[in-house]
């Protein structure tokens, strides 16, 4: 009798087992690890990932979240030790880094098995042939113009060459009052500013920093514009410090009617707004080169997304990102971000709401997106040194042809 | 049995100690020598973090940073920044210390003083970045007042220009430090016997005579220790750097701590950055066991 007591209870846990066993197995559980989710309002991603879980039974996402400057370190790191995130939030600038250590998914055979319709996204990055992020989000940087000072100095038309820029740099500066026609951050503590506000100016005119995939600064786009930048600083158009200067400096110099133009992230309209209600101020496409004509490229920085290669769930993982670049989800989430989307039928909801949104939206339409910084190896650190080279330029150090080699003999040992 | 008993009652005795010790030693070997370790062996690695099977890279990292000239700018820097700061930290902290332990002044201006004196020991690294950087931007008010004095004639990029940076981030790092010093040589002031101070009043020596041989010789001990202290934590220094200059304009504030941190986080050169960061613990080091033997010799 009590064996066949404890047979049955043997029995009937080993059952339990079994079914609690299946029962964890048949959730797969995706780990997400990006920086948005801090940007976004309060729970806005998490909802999305709950409507990812109920149209996708059997799939469970974890948002690992944190800063942006923390995820990337966390991210080199479990490239390096192989555990990586199913899912990953990635920056352009890291892709070829984490390329190099095999860190990153091909997501052409998951494309191609699953028919995605790949005319629907606006870019998809590649590096070595692999297909290793999408841009789910894009920020913008077009110009922002000050129109009361432009005003006060006279400037009726809003300048489309960069020779009409200068003209108005020059007409809204007056270094007596503090006010100074443009604002060029180039602080070493982050060198983004090489990347948003000088070759922006490259890109602008449908040019390139790069030939045959190699760095190409001592042509003549790149030369054209550090010479033009360093116009404007002898004609004392630049707001001084721009050495140490950051992009939040930038933008609170903006702000406090101290300076007339600055490329800017659209992502800070918002901010720009809540900081100086009264604020009149219009958005521009970045100036091109005299009789250009072109589409013109439009700077930007992204949230990627891209799968890790040591993923166990590669097809949920999938499933996830192509769920996040579906046209609604995409319009709904880049509508939270105010951001552009990586969907190219989305439409987010601001640009209907908001003027400067929908001016901004019209630019982003009839341009193309550009940042050549995207896959490139050590991005950061060519930045720095680009940077540094220009910081002689401006400081008298050097002429731009001399700064342009410069900057070109430290990229090629990069490459 | 008794034997046995003996050896095992010995035996007891002898490991005790490390037994007591035990948890420390374990907890400073894994928060302090394995990961020193850890970093040591990086800098004989190619590619290492980035690499699961990193390849042995011999003293190269060493080399390549040996012959690059930022390095050794950096090293200049990180001395100048290092000893300016630690003899004005002395200089400030031992002028106001003397001014608060003296009696000619009123103890109640002398309670506010210790307050206002010790106030940019209160403040973080950052927020000290933070107030210096709006002090001295170009459109600051120490620009301003410097101009209404006419002591300059036009706006000074105080951490733009190669020429000012440097000595600009050494002043607020030495304005952030010398409460450690006067808070140190008061205590030390304070301890003197006044006895001296009489003998000397009775022998008819001056002031300065009696700063010369009894105050600063009293104070040595401490002065040397804090000094020690001081150089080996200013070589450190790092937040200050990077938030107000981050490390330029050009190179001109490079110094050893945002040298590496460029290698490691901008280059991803963590092998490098590694062999840097070896240097850098080779020097505090050196300091360190100087300050040990100084210490050892009192």
């Amino acid at each position: 009798m009590t064996f066949r007591i404890k047979s049955a209870m043997l029995k009937m846990a080993a059952a339990a087992w079994l079914l609690g066993a299946t029962g964890a197995m048949a959730d797969t559980t995706l780990e997400f690890t990006q920086w948005w989710e801090p940007e976004l309002p309060a729970g806005s991603l998490r909802a999305i990932m709950d409507d990812f879980e109920a149209a996708n039974p059997g799939i469970k996402v974890t948002l690992v979240s944190g800063p942006y400057a923390s995820t990337r370190d966390q991210i080199s790191v479990g490239a390096a030790t192989g555990t990586l995130s199913d899912v990953v939030g990635l920056d352009g600038a890291w892709v070829n880094n984490l390329n190099a250590q095999n860190a990153l998914a091909d997501m052409n055979p998951m494309m191609d098995a699953s028919k995605f319709d790949k005319t629907q996204v606006a870019d998809i990055i590649k590096v070595d042939g692999k297909a290793v992020m999408f841009p789910v989000a894009s920020f913008v940087y077009p110009v922002f113009v000050n129109l009361d000072i432009a005003a006060k100095a006279g400037v009726t038309k809003l300048p489309s060459t960069r020779a009409e820029f200068l003209d108005a740099a020059k007409k809204m500066t007056h270094a007596d009052k503090n006010q100074y026609g443009w604002v060029l951050p180039l602080s070493l503590q982050s060198p983004a500013g090489v990347q948003n506000d000088l070759m922006s100016w490259v890109w602008a005119s449908g040019q390139s920093m790069m030939a045959n995939g190699k760095p190409d600064l001592e042509g003549k786009p790149v030369v054209d514009m550090l010479t033009f930048v360093k116009s404007l600083n002898d004609a004392g158009t630049i707001s001084p410090g721009i050495a140490t200067k950051t992009e939040q400096e930038k933008v609170e110099e903006f702000v406090n009617d101290r300076v007339g133009m600055m490329i800017d992230s659209l992502a800070h309209v918002n901010l720009i707004r809540k900081r100086n209600p009264n604020l009149n101020f219009d958005l521009i496409p970045v100036p091109v080169v005299d009789n250009y004509t072109g589409k013109r490229g439009l700077p930007y920085a992204s949230w990627g997304i891209g799968i890790s290669a040591a993923s166990k769930h590669q097809e949920e993982a999938w499933k996830l990102v192509q769920y996040l670049m579906s046209e609604k989800v995409n319009a709904k989430l880049v509508s939270l971000a105010n951001a552009f989307p990586g969907n190219v039928n989305a439409k987010p909801d601001f640009v209907t709401s908001d003027k400067a949104f929908g001016k901004a939206f019209e630019i982003f339409k009839t341009g193309y997106l550009a940042n050549e910084f995207t896959g490139l190896p050590v991005a950061e650190d060519l930045m720095t040194q680009f940077d540094v080279q220009t910081q002689k330029m401006l400081a008298g150090e050097q002429t731009p042809e001399q700064a342009a080699a410069a900057a070109q003999k430290g990229w090629m040992a990069k490459f | 049995m008794t034997r046995q008993k003996r050896s095992h009652h010995k035996l007891r005795r002898a490991v005790a100690p490390y037994l007591y010790l035990s948890p420390s030693l374990v907890i400073i070997g894994l928060l302090m020598l394995l990961p020193m370790a850890t970093v040591i062996a990086y800098s004989f690695q190619n590619s290492a973090v980035l690499r699961r099977d990193p390849s042995f890279a011999g003293l190269k990292h060493y080399q390549a940073i040996f012959a690059d000239p930022v390095f050794w700018a950096s090293l200049w820097h990180t001395l100048y920044f290092t000893c300016m700061s630690v003899i004005f930290h002395m200089t400030i902290g031992m002028v106001f210390a003397l001014m608060l332990n003296s009696d000619r002044i009123n103890p109640t201006l002398r309670n506010i003083l210790r307050v206002l004196y010790i106030l940019p020991w209160l403040f973080t690294a950052v927020i000290i970045a933070v107030i210096w950087r709006l002090l001295l931007e170009p459109n600051g008010v120490v620009n301003s007042i410097l101009m209404q004095l006419g002591i300059i004639g036009s706006k000074v990029e105080w951490f733009s220009s190669p020429e000012t940076a440097l000595h600009a981030v050494t002043f607020a790092n030495i304005w952030a430090g010398y409460p450690l010093f006067m808070v140190s040589l008061l205590a030390g002031l304070q301890g003197i016997p006044k006895d001296f101070y009489e003998a000397a009043d009775i022998d008819g020596a001056k002031a300065y005579q009696k700063l010369i041989f009894i105050t600063i010789p009293q104070l040595m001990p401490i002065i040397i220790s804090i000094s020690l202290l001081d150089f080996i934590w200013t070589m450190q220094v790092f937040p200050l750097i990077w938030i107000t200059t981050g490390g330029g304009p050009i190179y001109a504030t490079e110094v050893l701590s945002t040298y590496t941190y460029k290698l490691a986080f901008s280059s991803y050169n963590l092998s490098q950055a590694s062999a840097s960061a070896v240097v850098i613990l080779l020097i505090s080091l050196g300091l360190t066991l100087f300050y040990i033997r100084y210490q050892r010799a009192r």
